[in-house]
């Protein structure tokens, strides 16, 4: 009997048949709990059930010498009284626990004396964004096995230059089931596939490396379609070698040109942490406040929307049960709405926007992006670039991070052109782009036509929780973005 | 079950499976988190938690896989299903336990459990938190906000056998107070923060002296601006030095090596840095927050010396990355119990020099003091560097004015090769440390 058919077996399909049939669960479990949490004068309550596994399985030295496996469960209470929060989690999935953990998280409750406002129930139809005919986690290990090892040839025979290729697949397959005091019982079955190839070039004592992956709520088909994988395999062999003959990245101000897909990382961290509800909330974000101004050019429509079918960042309900939405963030240039979970919603009497989203069940929700990109304008990309005398083309990025108290926000490019009189021309090296989030956008002077979203490989930290999201942009132009190469302009 | 006959039925389900070796890490903790705001308690949050790990190995071939369900009727069909894992990857004549004479033959009481830690109670936890958020605010009428300010503690119970014969484990314990105020000027809000960590409630900083350098640390940000482009000698405040502590341990750790990821591949017994650099790595340090009696793998821990005098001497390796490399373990394995193991740093620490920071600052004509740093722009493979940054401005060997919306770039063998100074003023605040770190001379991207 092979790893294959035991694994069919065992992966669940159904949320509440699975929690309810397999693990035994208990509707009685579920009123005692949350409905004697509200007694105590408590403004909200839920338990969220998690059954994940997670299979990885990656290529180094052109062999697949490295498979894990990772299968956890566990529940999280949850009592919210004003604004605060009573959580605990347990991996242990019994009635006891149920109880303990509902009651250490009672204790703010318990402790609380002020006055409560009625949690909203929203009413949305739930979508069916990514219910797949085989989800990836059912794929026996030797086919990822194959697929890594033609990527090795591939991204190899690429270039002599490559000296290392490191690919991974990994699979995940979570399985929820939220329990509401306002009686909500809502589950849903989360699949997601991600491969990473990352290779490493040398030349004459110089190592550069490049890097592409993609994947999503899809089936293992995916990599497959179009060769999408050998794609990823000759796109980080492309931007190693080329890496390897980029000049040193210019430092200072200057027009930028951020080409399409995955550079809206821009739109994540200049705007998308800085709208989140708990920071607004809070008044701590630079956005604070600020509803209806103007923060960006007209041309900017900014959204995010968790309910694109098979994307890394779409979910059915948000991980407190609230169906996920479209929310426009920026309308032409005015700030229209901000990210929000149940918590942050009703403390400023707004709707939850099912943007509630925690990294497991040990964690509690916070208000999270799931994919964020910017509407598409009015020019060609070729006539973006023709319009630059001389600025930077950045055309893939590592990471970013912003301070959303100071706005001051960073993204890292990790393969980056000069254009010089409206032409590409020489590679640089990666480098950091620094601006301040409420401002960035203003000086966004040409939108693209060609709007992407990224590949499928974008994970969001915050408190210490990832959550997998997406990102898009169509190429835009920047006037005035701070380069952070090492070569000042002469 | 207790921790050792978990490892132990695991280790010989995995056998009866037909695994020829294994290992096995199992992990019980227990978490408190108590955040407040405002002077308000604004959430807590308990757990108990307790995962598996097992590594299974036929013949060279191997897979891990891990579980939260550790009762004795599951773990037959676990190990069954990381033995059939195991059997589907290639062959790695690297793979294996490590030598036995490298495992750990004592176990020493390096203090890393504190009971104290395991009492602190939501009210205790609450009470630290509060004092340190409430001192923060009061230190000024500038501070206009707060982000918060948390009080974590934890301990946990670790335990790791293999079928080599090796069975141990220990307690450690750890407890964090950290605070984020805010402040306002005319164009608009900073925050900073600041913390303390320890493995003993009695080493924790004072709340009130945590909440009122996180406030100093604010305020000295408000007002800030961007400085014009230019190459200038930048000083690294200690929290920011540890920093490129942390990626020199990245560049030293064998993954990195094999790899070759690093820009320290191949440069082991090269000149990297002036003779006042001497970095060490020690698991054994007495109550150090990276310390362990013994590694992931069961190899008993000792004191690295990694750069010694500006000398590359050592990189971190674990039985894996050694076996690679042509060369011994240095009982450097970590792992989380759904990983294999990979080589870590435990306390990784650049050693004070002799100037104080202030000399080395009253020894610029101009410069940036970095106090923050964003972003992911390092590239270990290549050690190009390019960071976003915050900080104040030097001018004429004293502070002139805050600095924010600007990067520091340059390339991380570069930088190390150009440190001038190294302060006097290491405090072990975290796993990785270092003093205040003088570097020569690095691109300051701003305005213009």
């Amino acid at each position: 009997m092979g790893v294959g058919e035991s694994q069919n077996v065992a992966v669940p399909v159904d949320a509440r048949e699975f929690f309810f049939e397999q693990l035994g669960i208990q509707e009685r479990w579920l009123e005692e709990n949350v409905g004697r949490a509200l007694c105590r004068r408590a403004d909200d309550a839920d338990l969220y059930f998690e059954h994940r596994t997670i299979e990885s399985v990656s290529l180094e030295d052109g062999l697949v010498k490295t498979a894990t496996r990772h299968v956890q469960q566990g529940v999280g209470a949850r009592v919210v009284v004003g604004d605060r929060v009573g959580y605990a989690h347990t991996d242990d999935v019994s009635f006891e626990s149920v109880c303990l953990a509902s009651r250490a998280a009672e204790y703010i409750a318990l402790e609380s004396g002020e006055s409560r406002s009625i949690a909203v129930r929203v009413e949305r139809p739930p979508h069916q964004l990514y219910r797949l005919k085989e989800p990836p986690i059912v794929v026996p290990p030797q086919e990822k096995v194959h697929l890594l090892s033609r990527v090795d040839e591939v991204a190899r025979g690429f270039d002599q230059r490559i000296r290392n290729v490191l690919a991974s697949i990994v699979v995940e397959h979570k399985v929820i089931l939220i329990a509401r005091a306002d009686g909500l019982v809502v589950g849903d079955v989360q699949p997601l596939l991600r491969m990473q190839v990352t290779c490493i070039a040398e030349d004459r004592g110089s190592r550069q490396q490049g890097s592409f992956g993609g994947g999503g709520r899809v089936e293992f088909a995916f990599l497959t379609e179009g060769d999408r994988y050998l794609t990823y395999a000759r796109k980080a062999a492309e931007q190693a070698v080329r890496n390897l003959s980029a000049t040193d990245a210019p430092a200072g101000e200057m027009v930028v040109v951020l080409g399409p897909g995955w550079p809206g990382i821009l739109l994540h961290e200049a705007v998308g942490h800085g709208l989140e509800g708990d920071f607004n909330r809070k008044g701590v974000s630079a956005f604070a406040g600020r509803l209806g101004e103007v923060v960006a050019s007209p041309a900017c429509t900014v959204v995010d929307d968790g309910t694109i079918p098979n994307r890394r960042g779409s979910l059915n309900v948000d991980d407190e049960g609230t169906p996920t939405s479209r929310t426009v963030l920026i309308e032409n240039g005015v700030l229209r709405g901000y990210l929000q979970d149940r918590l942050n919603a009703r403390l400023m009497g707004m709707r939850p926007t099912g943007n509630g989203r925690r990294e497991s069940f040990a964690h509690m929700p916070l208000p999270r992006m799931t994919n964020t990109f910017l509407l598409p304008g009015e020019y060609t990309p070729e006539e973006i670039i023709r319009s630059v005398q001389r600025g930077l083309y950045a055309a893939y990025f590592g990471g970013g991070q912003v301070d959303i108290t100071s706005g001051k926000f960073v993204f890292s490019a990790s393969e980056a052109f000069l254009i010089e009189d409206g032409r590409l021309t020489r590679p640089v090296k990666g480098a950091t782009l620094i601006g301040h989030g409420p401002e960035v956008l203003k000086r966004v002077t040409m939108v693209g036509n060609d709007l992407q979203l990224d590949e499928g490989i974008g994970t969001c930290g915050k408190d210490g929780q990832s959550v997998p999201v997406g990102v898009g942009l169509p190429t835009v132009r920047v006037d005035g973005l701070t380069v952070g190469g090492t070569r000042p302009a002469s | 079950m207790l921790l050792p006959e978990i490892a132990e039925s695991v280790l010989a389900a995995a056998k009866s499976a037909g695994a020829t070796a294994a290992d096995a890490v199992v992990v019980k903790g227990r978490r408190l988190e108590v955040g407040v705001r405002c002077g308000r308690l604004e959430k807590i949050s308990q757990a108990e938690e307790a995962s598996l790990g097992l590594r299974v190995f036929v013949g060279s071939q191997s897979a891990v896989a891990s579980t939260s369900d550790l009762r004795r009727e599951n773990l037959q069909e676990f190990a069954r299903a990381a033995y059939e894992l195991a059997r589907m990857v290639a062959a790695d004549s690297y793979a294996g336990l490590p030598p036995l004479e490298q495992l750990a033959q004592d176990i020493p009481d390096l203090e890393l459990y504190d009971p104290e830690v395991a009492n602190v109670d939501p009210q205790r936890a609450q009470e630290l938190a509060l004092r340190a958020e409430a001192s923060a605010m009061d230190t000024d009428s500038r501070i206009v906000n707060s982000e918060g300010a948390e009080c974590t503690a934890h301990t946990s119970d670790v335990w790791y056998a293999s079928t080599a014969g090796f069975s141990a484990g220990y307690q450690d314990s750890a407890i964090s107070v950290s605070v984020v105020p805010v402040g306002r000027d005319s164009a608009g809000m900073q925050r900073d923060y600041w913390y303390s960590s320890a493995r003993h409630l009695a080493l924790l900083e004072p709340p009130e002296r945590i909440g009122r350098t996180a406030a100093e640390r604010t305020l000295r940000r408000l007002n800030a601006r961007p400085v014009r482009t230019c190459e200038v000698p930048v000083v690294f405040d200690p929290e920011t030095a540890a920093s490129l502590l942390r990626h020199l341990a990245s560049a030293v750790v064998g993954q990195s090596i094999y790899r070759g990821a690093s820009f320290l591949a191949g440069r082991l017994g090269d000149v990297i840095a002036p003779h006042f650099v001497t970095v060490v790595d020690d698991g054994r340090l007495l109550r150090g927050l990276g310390s362990k009696p013994f590694d992931a793998e069961g190899v008993a821990t000792r004191r690295t010396m990694v750069v010694d005098s500006g000398v590359l001497r050592s990189y971190l390796l674990d039985a894996y990355s050694a076996r690679r490399l042509g060369m011994q373990s240095t009982g450097n394995a970590s792992r989380s119990v759904g990983s294999n193991p990979f080589a870590s740093p435990t306390n990784f620490v650049l050693q004070a020099g002799t100037t104080s920071p202030e000399e080395i600052v009253r020894s610029l004509k101009q410069g940036l003091y970095v106090t923050e740093l964003i972003g992911f722009g390092v590239n270990l493979t290549s050690g190009d560097y390019s960071r976003g940054a915050a900080g104040l401005w030097i001018e004429n060997g004293e502070f002139a004015f805050p600095v924010q919306e600007v990067t520091v770039a340059g390339n991380l063998l570069e930088m190390f090769a150009s440190i001038e100074a190294v302060g006097s003023d290491l405090v072990c605040r975290r796993s990785i440390a270092s003093p205040t770190v003088l570097i020569g001379r690095l691109t300051v991207a701003g305005r213009g």
